[in-house]
Order: C-alpha cells, then sequence, then structure tokens
C-alpha cells in the first residue's frame, strides 16, 4: 500500500530538526518522505514469526565495557576551534527558550 | 468544601561517582575550566563509538538493588533526540523502553508512621552541558564539560503526599546513595538534582488530577517550599472552580513562587531509537546476588538496629544514620567506650556545631572515634568537668593531639580538693557582699551568681557540684 504522509507531519518533523522549509519543499518532501516510508515498509512483508527482537545487528556481542580511567581531553582550544561564536572558552549560542 | 490531597512523584538525578565519563574518558571532576574536558565522543564530533564504563554500570546496579528494583535481563540503551545547545550530539544516550531496573522502593518514616514509596524505574543516561544565560545580549554560554557524566535516574510513583513527605523520601535517597559511596550528592554542584511531578484531587478519590512538572529546586528548602506553595496554588483554584493547565513550572526562590516556564507549545516528540552504537548489556542472577549480598548496610536497617541495640531515641537514631561516617564513628567510639547516651550527645551537639562551622565532613576530621572515648573517659574519672571538656574538643579539632595531652599542656584538670575549692570561695564570698546578703535575705538566685564567680576565676576548671556543696555549708554557717 502507498504511504501517505501529511504536510502537517512534514511541518511537524521539520520543526523537531530546526529546518524551515517553504511552501515548495514541504510538497518536495512529503513525496520525498512517503517514497522513502514505502521503501522501508519492504521490512514489513518478511516473515518474523519466531525472531526475537533485537537491537543490535551482532547477536553474540553484549557487556561491551571499558575501564573507568581518565584520558587526556581536547584542550579547550581545540574543542572551540570550529565554533561559530565564542565568548572567553564558552561556546557563545544565541538564548534559546524551549 | 471538599478537602484535597497533593499527590506527588519525584525525578531524583544523581552524578555517579566515577573518574571519567559514561561513555568517554574525558574527566568527570567539577570546577574544571570550561570546555577543558571534552573529547570527540562527548563533542558528538563524526564517526566516534561511545563505550560504556564499567564502573557506572556497577553503581548503577548497585543502586537500582539498594532501592530494592529487579534488574532487568537485558538493558540496552536509546537515543533520545531534542536539539537544544546543552546536547551537542542532538540526542541524549538514555533508556526507554528496556531500562536498567524497575519496581523498587524505599521506606520512609514520616510522622511516626512507616510507608513505602514505590519506584517506578531506574536508568543510565548520560549529564548534557551547562548553559549561562546572559539575559542583556540574549545570549548562552556553554561549557560541554558535564556532557556525558554519568547520570542516574531514579523514578517514583505518585505515592508521595506532602512537601515534608517528599523531603523525607529524597534524604532517605540521599543517605541510600551516600552509603553506597555512588555519588557525592553535592545539591550546589549539581551532583544530585530533581524534579517534581504535582497534582492534587479530592480526598478519597482515586484519578489521579491535571500534573504540573516542577523544577529548578536545588536544595532540600527549595524543594519543601516550591511544593507546599504549588500544591496550596493548585487547591486554592480547584476549590475556586478553576482549572489546572498541564505545564512545566520553575521555582523562584526569591519571590519564593513558582511560574509557568515560557515554553513553545508543541508537545515534547523525543523520537526514541535503540542506540546502534550500544551493543546490549545482561547481568547474570549470580552476579546479581553477588552484588547484593556485598551491599553494606543501609540506613533504614541500620537506624532500627541502633534504636534496639543502644536505646537511642528515633529522632537521634535518624540523624546518626542519614551520613554513614557519623553511624560509623558512633559505633566505633562505642567500642572503646560504652557510653552511647553520652556519644550522641557529643556528636549531634558540640561535634556537629564544629563541624558545620569548619564545614568539614567528620570522617575528613582530625577529630577520631578515640578522641571522643578519651574525653568522655576524663569526664567519667572526673579529671575535667564538662566544661572543659569543649574546650578540649576544640584543641582537638585545632591540633590533633589526644585530649590527655591537651589538658596536661593547658592545665585544665579539674580542681576538686576541698581545700583548694574553700580558699577560692572564701576569695569569692568577701569580694561579692553584696550577694551574700541577697542569698540571706531569701534570695536563692544569688548562689548561681556566685557559682558562677568561683568558675570564673578557675576558668572552668572548678567541680561544680563540689563548688555548691561548699558554697552551701559556707553560706549556712554565716547565717
Amino acid at each position: 500500500m502507498k504511504q501517505r504522509i501529511d504536510k502537517k507531519t512534514v511541518r511537524h518533523v521539520a520543526r523537531l530538526s530546526r529546518i524551515s522549509l517553504s511552501g515548495k519543499e514541504v510538497a518536495l518532501y512529503q513525496k520525498q518522505l512517503a517514497d522513502i516510508l514505502d521503501y522501508i515498509n519492504q521490512l514489513n512483508k518478511a516473515d518474523t514469526t519466531g525472531t526475537p527482537p533485537t537491537s543490535h545487528p551482532l547477536e553474540s556481542l553484549k557487556n561491551v565495557f571499558r575501564e573507568d580511567r581518565v584520558r587526556k581531553s581536547l584542550p579547550a582550544e581545540k574543542a572551540l576551534q570550529n565554533a561559530p561564536e565564542r565568548k572567553d572558552d564558552f561556546f557563545s549560542v544565541p538564548k534559546i527558550i524551549e | 468544601m471538599k478537602n484535597f490531597e497533593v499527590v506527588i512523584g519525584l525525578e531524583v538525578h544523581v552524578h555517579l561517582l566515577t573518574q571519567s565519563k559514561a561513555f568517554c574518558g574525558c574527566s568527570t571532576k567539577f570546577g574544571l575550566p570550561p570546555n577543558s574536558a571534552t573529547c570527540p565522543v562527548c563533542l558528538g564530533l563524526p564517526g566516534v563509538l561511545p563505550v560504556l564504563n564499567e564502573k557506572a554500570f556497577l553503581y548503577a546496579v548497585k543502586t537500582a538493588l539498594a532501592l530494592n528494583c529487579q534488574i532487568q535481563d537485558v538493558i540496552k540503551f536509546d537515543r533520545k533526540n531534542y536539539y537544544y545547545p546543552d546536547l551537542p550530539k542532538n540526542f541524549q544516550i538514555s533508556q526507554y523502553e528496556m531500562p536498567l531496573a524497575h519496581n523498587g522502593y524505599v521506606d520512609i518514616e514520616h510522622s511516626g508512621r512507616e510507608k513505602k514509596i514505590r519506584i517506578n524505574r531506574v536508568h543510565l543516561e548520560e549529564d548534557a552541558g551547562k548553559l549561562m544565560h546572559d539575559e542583556k545580549r540574549g545570549l548562552s554560554y556553554l561549557d560541554l564539560n558535564r556532557t556525558g557524566i554519568p547520570l542516574l535516574e531514579i523514578v517514583s510513583e505518585p505515592d508521595l503526599r506532602s512537601a515534608e513527605e517528599t523531603s523525607t523520601y529524597l534524604q532517605n535517597i540521599k543517605s541510600i546513595l551516600l552509603y553506597l559511596k555512588v555519588s557525592d550528592c553535592n545539591m550546589e554542584e549539581g551532583s544530585l538534582r530533581c524534579d517534581a511531578n504535582i497534582s492534587v484531587r479530592p480526598k478519597g478519590e482515586n484519578a489521579l488530577g491535571v500534573k504540573a512538572e516542577l523544577k529548578n529546586m536545588n536544595s532540600f528548602k527549595a524543594v519543601r517550599d516550591a511544593l507546599s506553595y504549588e500544591g496550596r496554588r493548585q487547591i486554592d483554584l480547584r476549590k475556586k472552580g478553576e482549572k489546572i493547565a498541564q505545564e512545566t513550572r520553575l521555582w523562584d526562590e526569591a519571590k519564593a513562587m513558582t511560574a509557568p516556564m515560557r515554553t513553545k507549545e508543541e508537545t515534547h516528540d523525543y523520537r526514541y531509537f535503540p542506540e546502534p552504537d550500544l551493543a546490549p548489556f545482561t547481568i547474570e542472577r549470580v552476579e546479581i546476588e553477588k552484588i547484593k549480598s556485598a551491599l553494606p548496610e543501609l540506613p533504614q536497617v541500620k537506624k532500627k538496629r541502633f534504636i534496639s541495640k543502644y536505646k537511642v531515641s528515633e529522632y537521634d537514631a535518624n540523624a546518626l544514620t542519614r551520613d554513614r561516617a557519623v553511624s560509623d564513628f558512633f559505633e566505633e567510639t562505642i567500642r572503646i567506650v560504652d557510653k552511647p547516651k553520652e556519644i550522641v550527645n557529643w556528636l549531634l551537639g558540640d561535634v556537629a556545631a564544629i563541624l558545620n562551622e569548619r564545614k568539614i565532613p567528620i570522617e575528613k576530621a582530625p577529630f577520631k572515634p578515640a578522641h571522643l572515648a578519651s574525653i568522655l573517659r576524663l569526664i567519667q574519672s572526673e579529671e575535667i568537668t564538662g566544661k572543659i571538656a569543649k574546650e578540649v574538643l576544640q584543641g582537638v579539632f585545632d591540633t590533633g593531639s589526644q585530649p590527655e595531652a591537651i589538658v596536661d599542656k593547658k592545665g585544665l584538670k579539674q580542681i576538686k580538693d576541698a581545700g583548694e575549692l574553700s580558699g577560692i570561695i572564701e576569695g569569692v564570698l568577701t569580694e561579692n557582699k553584696k550577694s551574700v546578703e541577697d542569698y540571706k535575705k531569701g534570695k536563692k538566685n544569688a548562689i548561681t551568681f556566685m557559682v558562677g564567680q568561683v568558675m570564673k576565676k578557675t576558668k572552668g576548671k572548678a567541680n561544680p557540684q563540689k563548688v555548691n556543696e561548699i558554697l552551701r555549708k559556707k553560706l549556712g554557717s554565716q547565717i
């Protein structure tokens, strides 16, 4: 069955990702997202009776830990090198009200 | 008019006391220079792989067991997606469907009644960065050192019925965490934080009312004040027949009120999905049993034992067991000198006052159980008075010397020799003829003044009973 996705959902998803879309873009992504969902939905055709749900592709892999040991961090200068704005050694960002 | 009751559920967030972060090797130390404890993993740079800190996992399991929870057979992590500047990856590694543990409880005692507060779930996640807002410029300054510090979330059922009860519950959780040594629970530094869900309903009703989520309570006092304010506010609204809005409210300490948080009209949609970079975790039953049996005696159990074994009052037992180090100090002192009553009085009185004043925890003080035991023995053998004992206590805190050495060095030995005291008292009597007259005229209080004068002359070293005795004899014979 062809997947439908309405404009409202497209706008909601865009908003969650902090992307602003024009009306034309909404229509474009409406179609593209529907196609993607269609593609993914092929998985629903697979017979999964008797297959336990899994959250990780490597079934035998579990309990991967590291020891609690401090390792060298990046110098602040490095950590901040891609910051568009900074104030002293802080990242400076527009104040966001959630 | 209907009676309303307040219904509260608490979410407690606590930093686990690991050296390094949850998924990378950056330091968790508080107060480092801004953005000096980050790496590609906690900065969320592309292509990195988080690997779970084993100690964080172990501490989480320990805590969940101490909170009487069941550990899940399969534990996995999920991504909680949201965009906010304090979260560089744009998702937080948390647990959604298969949290570490669930179905626990904490016993609390409130106004003499015992009550079980059920715990819905305990899960492990990572903390976000710290934003400082610059209101004037409309900017926020971001420090990502805190990003990725292991955070344990403990979610209660809505079983709490008052601000006081909630504070007791939080205190008990804090004590348990301190006993387990899995967190320093420092609220000022943000290693223990909580949010509350609070609603009101007519007494006897089962359905929950519309709840407000309350944030920004940064101390025990704030928790009590904010919740009692919010409970009253909601009850007042309901009594006026008004509706309660479902919203997030912030506690404003300065104004002593809660106010709705400014928020965009959009429900949260976190789009959780399994964290593909972390394989699942399991822990064998035998391993769980091993950890369980190695848990220390927990505060509630210890409290009951103190009451029955040492006959201390419930109030004192509470105060003693709140901090594991204090309870250990108490029992170690008892092992040297079996005087529980006196030890309690000193520990919760003068010793607590000095610790408070010097802002040090008991385990870091130069004052040890052997010192307290010595002081008690010196009092019992009448070598020093109770008053001098306080001076000796200060001396131990200042120098770490043995009480006996301080007594010798400073010449603080009690004067109980009748002849010596007699001489001093004679002097006081001649210098205070007016008081002697007053006493003879029936003003019996005058004797207290004269005892005080003797104490002053002897710098507190005179045995008060002896002084009283001799004074009365002398005053009697003068009639």
